[in-house]
């Protein structure tokens, strides 16, 4: 295969930001997760947590609290408003002030009739839920301090609030609160504070569990309103609690950054006398826990440190497999990097602003050659820089925007294009082609929007469409199981559906085969002439992928091809970069038996011997925390990483530091 | 060492200011204790419960002035109202097994049941108006009662020792430390036949006075003398002086005070610390919330001290330290036997029983306690019974008796069983002895011519059990162990089952002839024969392992050597001719391929090689015999040296191995070249 060079790039300061809040849907399998900039994302369970979408957030948002009501999200923020989003076009469908000061809290009932939102002012308001909208529908009786945390009884006639020192039940017929229960503060010097109840849990059986400031879970008994048993789960806050669907188990989150289980069991064998039981502690966060999800088979959790961490019960799970492994998911699903593999340019996306960096200049150092900050509170959805580094386009979910470009001897120059046609005006995907003279919008409403570019600007050439409402990208990464492939921009074929998302694809410039990475770590190559998957592509489905290669726990996040030799394709995902080569593939398709990380080994043998025991995919895992991976015309590889230290060096202090023999 | 455990509330303590009558005496079980409080009430408490189990209070407007005791005859408790039986009482004391004890305001003592035989009989005035009783303690001794209170008259402070049968009061002075520094607590305690008694004065100053149980000289009326004492502790006070303070021993080398600053703890904090009285150590410290009383008591392992409105009770640990020990090297194997030694443990062998894997623990059962004889009735019965009769009592005896009950008396069983068999030549209860050497419970100190014994009865398999258990063995002792072991013909051990040690130097030997026939040829380019050439055990199996045992008795350099140049020239090279046996095949990995539970390291090896030769060197260098044993050590060590040369000479490039795996330091930009196969 040969050398290459590597540009190994560090410079992208690329930050997550806290999660914030999660939430789950169980029939779709669909987690949401609110972040503290204001990004929803949505992760299919059902497809190895892979992030389907992502609703950029904005400057200001204080998103709060996530609520499912059937297959429709909503949030709510310290701003005071609740959000409903538009799932089929990534961003927000309307928003309405709920008027009661901040909110802390949003719950739906499990009918999925009624929202109830928690306010700064005191008062749980009840919303009904609309075809199209939410209606306000009555305030229940208003307590004097902030409703911080709400919760339904399944029956929905019942809802709990917690409080600062006080829990309070409702009856939603009348609006009055029927009990109320005093919730003792910590000991020493928190004393003086007030008891936070960060968060309640209404179950079936009339047990309401919280968690608050004091470190403390405890099970009250709703009926007669008295406490039943306290654990002391930790010194510092007890910050979220999560209750699985069959009510046996209870996920609590701590700020000190420790995921406790409890579990409804019976203390002695064989009795029916069950008690909530601290069964297990799981310490995969180093900050503050705000968000945990108890689904069935796993424990979801998220927090300050930025990272979506699933963690199986392995009690629950039968076979070791995907579904038995540790997630750690800290980077997204998708690029935050495009690459001018002509110019060697490479586009850094952040939320506020783009950051244009030359590479590729072997004497010169890398240097910053623009920095482009946005307008508006709207951030950044998605960006590209075109290949011959002449254009840059970015969108917002309110606006697009495009750049022309011109790089000559360290002056730069940039114009906006001032004359868009109308119809560019938000973009979920944009792409150029590989020749730079035409760009590719994917737009709202299922359309891509094709233009040409020129000197003179831009102009609008057509917009394709499916058939049918679903929505397509003809290359890019999107979750959409149905594929469309356009020819001449007229419509040329649908991609067989494959049952897990793509996270990954590119068409091949010389043999117009489209390769496909899916979450489930399967390979396709589907001939776009022929309208068949090749053969190369039959093979591997044949012979199975090794089975290292499918334990991969982060998806393929690039694919891109070798200019000089059409048979090479580059992948990669977090951890490593992959070159494969097509033309090994039919003797040596890396087997169960065979060496699947061979580089080390190979590299001791003779060349002789090399050949014989060379397969295929040749992995290369010495480049670590990858966003991004380029061949570029030159042969050079550019290598975007970002340790995942540098992100925990500009997280703040947690609560809890480890002493040594403590 | 010492430790604080967790503590616990008693009881809620009734807000009695600072005259209130406080005070706790034992009850008749360890486990209760009698709480005097608030000069009304007297209530019985079940400390481990934390439960009151009784509860008293005298009339309205009478007042408790005398903390009630228990009396062991009548099991009743006994309290004084209103300071009056017939002149005013001070403090009644309970003795254990008598009757209780009455101090008057005066100085007179009564025992309680002469008191209430004649009421009204006249008490004598032993103290002058002005000399108030500031503090008075019994103290009970093996046959005898003392009791001890101390005085203050302007300023000048007393002590007075009461002895009973025939009655006699000595007036010591109490000399004080400095000016203005007053005496705030004063305990007293009975150990080794004396009285020892421990006060603090308000600078901090711990003092301690023996007083002997029987004093020697009568003492000369009309002369106070001050009494001898000497300086325990200085313990820190900070600035200005103690107030309310108390020190308590709570055994031979600890004390517990309450009231004193923690040296490290800023002004305002209360502490209750453990201080090492040899090492002048403080061992742990607890803070105490809330007002301190000076005030603390210790009964059965357990301290007493109320404090804010509460009492605690915090149990305690002080585990013996001894200075042999630390200095002596407690030498172990480690690894594969997992005996694991603390340095503090010579004392008490008893608590290394869970970690020795060795040795067969014996069963404690207790259903037959009834028919178990008694420690007392058992060493009645060693004196005169016969071996067989003794032998039987004893295993009943180690079957029916508790752990403590064995902690305490292991060893006086063993010195008996040795008395008898000194006087008696014929006596010898090998499997008593072995027992009790078994049960974990007795060491060197506890009997100490146990091991003389079995070398003089020639009991090589209670020697080596000995020599295995015993963490106290000392130099001399050892070196005679040897000397024995050397001196015995081969042929004469044979008899003896040695066990695990011998299934080792079976296996050692064994290993000899197949490397001998294997590995003839040449390694690496490296030829062994020079260092096989004499390979054969010196010694026979049997004295081999029992050579084994003496190899990990633990010892200290300094006080071994002049008892090595006791053994004579055959002795010593017989001796390093096995330890060069044992090195050459140490040298050649054969130990680390046998299992066995114990087994000598290779520095115990070369240290005893060394003390052999600086015990030996002068003689052995003009012995003609030991010319070619000499002559193979210092080939083989010099063989050795040169491969440690050589391995020093390579250690560059092992240490760039070591870096090469490290990973570098990776800036914002690098340009690196890659090759994929």
């Amino acid at each position: 295969m040969g050398e290459f060079n590597v540009h190994r790039v560090r410079f992208f300061d690329y930050m997550p930001s806290a999660i914030r809040a999660l939430a789950f849907q169980p029939q779709r399998e669909r987690i949401a997760v609110a972040r503290t900039d204001g990004t929803v994302e949505i992760f299919n369970r059902a497809d190895c947590f892979f992030q389907e979408k992502v609703i950029p957030g904005r400057q200001q948002a204080a998103t709060e609290a996530l609520a499912w009501v059937g297959d429709r999200l909503f949030s709510a923020g310290l701003n005071g408003e609740i959000i409903e989003y538009d799932l089929d076009n990534n961003k927000t469908k309307y928003t309405i002030d709920a008027y009661g000061g901040p909110i802390w809290s949003i719950t739906s009932n499990k009918q999925g009739t009624h929202l109830a939102v928690g306010c700064e002012d005191g008062t749980v308001k009840l919303f009904e839920v609309h075809e199209d909208r939410i209606q306000f529908e009555r305030n229940l009786a208003k307590q004097k301090g902030r409703i911080i945390s709400l919760s339904w009884h399944p029956s929905g006639s019942k809802i709990v609030a917690g409080m600062m020192d006080v829990i309070h039940i409702f009856d939603t017929e009348t609006g009055q609160s029927v009990q109320r229960l005093l919730v003792d503060r910590g000991v020493g010097t928190s004393r003086s504070q007030e008891c936070v109840v960060w968060s309640v849990v209404y179950l079936s059986d009339g047990t309401i569990i919280s968690g608050d400031s004091a470190g403390k879970v405890k099970m009250w008994d709703s009926r007669t309103g008295t406490l039943i048993k306290s654990h002391q789960v930790t010194k510092w806050d007890v910050l979220t609690l999560s209750v699985s669907q069959d009510e046996t188990s209870l996920a609590v989150g701590t700020s000190e950054g420790h995921v406790v289980q409890f579990q409804f069991l019976s203390m002695v064998l064989g009795q029916e006398d069950k008690e909530w039981v601290r069964t297990r502690t799981f310490k995969n966060h180093t900050h503050d826990v705000r968000a945990v999800l108890e689904v069935n088979t796993a424990i979801v959790s998220g927090g300050m440190d930025t990272q979506f961490v699933v963690r199986p019960l392995l009690d629950k799970i039968d076979e070791r497999g995907q579904a038995s492994a540790l997630r750690n998911i800290q980077f997204p699903h998708r690029r935050l990097v495009s690459c001018a593999r002509k110019a060697g340019l490479l586009l850094f996306q952040y939320p506020g602003h783009l950051e244009l960096w030359s590479v590729l200049t072997v004497k010169r150092k890398p240097e910053k050659l623009l920095h482009l900050k946005i307008k508006g509170e709207e951030h950044i959805c998605c960006s590209a820089v075109s290949p011959c580094g002449g254009w840059i386009a970015y969108s917002t979910v309110a606006s697009f925007r495009l750049y022309r470009l011109h790089c000559e001897n360290n002056n730069v120059s940039i114009i906006k294009v001032s004359k868009l046609p109308k119809v560019l005006s938000s973009a979920n995907q944009i792409c150029f082609s590989s020749d730079s003279s035409h760009l590719f919008v994917a737009s709202t409403c299922s359309s891509v929007h094709v233009a040409i570019l020129n000197q003179s600007g831009c102009k609008f050439v057509c917009t394709l469409k499916p058939k049918s409402g679903e929505r397509f990208y003809l290359v890019g990464n999107d979750m959409q199981r149905v594929i469309y492939c356009f020819r001449m921009f007229q419509p040329h074929c649908t991609v067989p559906v494959h049952s897990s998302g793509v996270s990954a694809m590119a068409i091949h410039p010389t043999t117009n085969n489209l390769f496909m990475v899916h979450a489930d770590q399967q390979l396709t190559e589907y001939s776009v002439e022929k309208k068949q998957y090749t053969d190369w592509s039959r093979q591997v489905q044949r012979h199975g992928l090794h089975s290292l290669w499918l334990e991969r726990d982060t998806p393929v996040t690039n694919v891109t091809f070798n200019p000089k030799n059409p048979a090479h394709i580059v992948l990669h995902d977090m951890y490593m970069f992959c070159i494969i080569d097509q033309t090994l593939v039919i003797t040596r398709l890396p087997n169960t038996r065979s060496q699947f990380y061979n580089q080390l080994t190979l590299r001791s043998m003779p060349e002789k011997e090399r050949k014989k025991h060379s397969h295929a995919f040749k992995m290369c895992k010495i480049f670590k925390e990858l966003l991004f991976v380029e061949l570029m015309e030159d042969q050079s590889l550019v290598v975007v990483e970002r340790p995942l230290m540098d992100i925990t060096a500009q997280l703040p202090a947690p609560v809890r530091q480890k002493k040594f023999a403590t | 060492m010492a430790a604080l455990y967790e503590s616990y509330t008693l009881c809620a303590l009734a807000d009695t200011g600072p005259e209130g009558t406080r005070a706790i005496e034992p009850d008749r079980d360890r486990d209760r204790v009698v709480i005097t409080e608030s000069g009304r009430a007297v209530t019985v408490y079940k400390v481990s419960d934390q439960k009151p189990l009784g509860s008293w209070t005298v009339k309205q407007g009478q007042c408790i002035t005398s903390p009630a005791v228990y009396n062991p005859p009548t099991k009743e408790y006994v309290v004084v109202t209103d300071e009056k039986v017939s002149a005013e009482v001070y403090r009644l004391h309970s003795v254990p097994d008598r009757e209780p004890l009455v101090l008057f305001r005066h100085g007179a003592v009564r025992f309680l049941d002469s008191l209430l035989a004649a009421p009204q009989q006249t008490i004598e005035e032993v103290l002058s108006e002005e000399e108030v009783i500031r503090w008075s303690a019994a103290v009970q001794m093996e046959q005898q009662l003392v009791l001890l209170f101390s005085t203050e008259q302007r300023g000048q402070h007393c002590l007075y020792v009461q002895r009973f049968s025939p009655n006699a009061l000595v007036k010591h002075r109490l000399e004080t430390d400095s000016t203005n520094s007053t005496p705030l607590s004063y305990a007293a305690t009975y150990r080794d036949g004396n009285i020892h008694l421990l006060y603090l004065f308000s600078s901090g100053s711990v003092y301690e006075s023996v007083l002997q149980a029987r004093p020697t000289v009568p003492a000369v009326s009309g002369t106070v003398q001050a009494l001898p004492r000497s300086l325990l502790l200085k313990l820190p006070v900070g600035e200005g002086e103690l107030t309310a303070a108390s020190a308590l021993p709570v055994d031979e080398s600890h004390i517990a005070v309450v009231g004193v600053p923690h040296p490290l703890a800023g002004a305002g904090k209360d502490y209750l610390c453990l201080w090492n009285t040899h090492f002048q150590t403080l061992q742990a410290a607890r803070e105490l919330a809330g007002k301190i009383y000076g005030q603390l008591w210790c009964f059965s392992g357990k301290l007493f001290v109320p404090h804010g409105k509460i009492l605690s009770v915090i149990p305690f640990e002080c585990q013996k330290s001894s200075l042999a020990a630390a200095m002596g090297k407690l030498k172990q194997t480690s690894g594969t036997n997992g005996i694991t030694l603390s340095v503090w443990s010579c004392i008490d062998t008893r608590r290394h029983n869970n970690d020795n894997t060795l040795i067969i623990q014996l069963k404690m059962s207790t259903r037959n306690q009834s028919s178990c004889p008694t420690a007392e009735q058992l060493a009645e019965k060693i004196k005169v019974g016969s071996e067989k009769e003794v032998q039987k009592q004893v295993e009943e005896f180690l079957h029916g008796s508790q752990p403590e009950e064995l902690q305490l008396t292991a060893g006086r069983l063993a010195s008996a069983l040795v008395m008898r068999c000194q006087a008696d030549p014929t006596f010898y209860p090998q499997a008593a002895f072995t027992q009790l050497v078994q049960t974990n419970y007795l060491c060197h100190s506890g009997c100490p011519d146990l091991l003389v014994l079995t070398l003089e009865k020639n009991d090589f398999r209670l020697c080596q059990l000995c020599l295995q258990l015993f963490q106290d063995i000392p130099e001399a002792v050892t070196c005679c162990c040897l000397k024995t072991i050397l001196s015995f013909q081969d042929s004469e051990l044979e008899q003896v089952d040695l066990e695990d040690g011998l299934l080792f130097m079976k296996a050692l030997t064994q290993t000899a002839e197949v490397s001998d026939d294997g590995d003839s040829g040449q390694h690496n380019g490296f030829s062994r024969e020079p260092l096989a050439l004499d390979m054969s055990c010196p010694v026979g199996l049997h004295k081999g392992a029992l050579l084994n045992e003496v190899l990990q008795v633990p010892y200290s350099d300094s006080l071994l050597l002049p008892h090595l140049k006791d053994l004579n020239v055959p002795q010593v090279l017989l001796f390093l001719q096995y330890l060069r046996f044992l090195y050459l095949k140490y040298s050649q990995d054969a130990h680390s391929r046998i299992p066995a539970l114990r087994k000598p390291t290779v520095t115990q090896i070369m240290d005893w090689v060394c003390l052999l030769l600086d015990a030996h060197f002068t003689v052995l260098a003009l012995t003609p015999e030991a010319k070619s044993l000499l002559t193979s050590l210092h080939k083989f060590v010099r063989s050795q040296v040169k491969l440690y040369s050589e391995l020093g000479k390579i250690e560059g490039s092992l240490e760039a191995l070591k870096k090469s795996k490290q990973s570098r330091e990776i800036g914002q930009y690098s340009i690196e070249v890659i090759e994929l196969f």
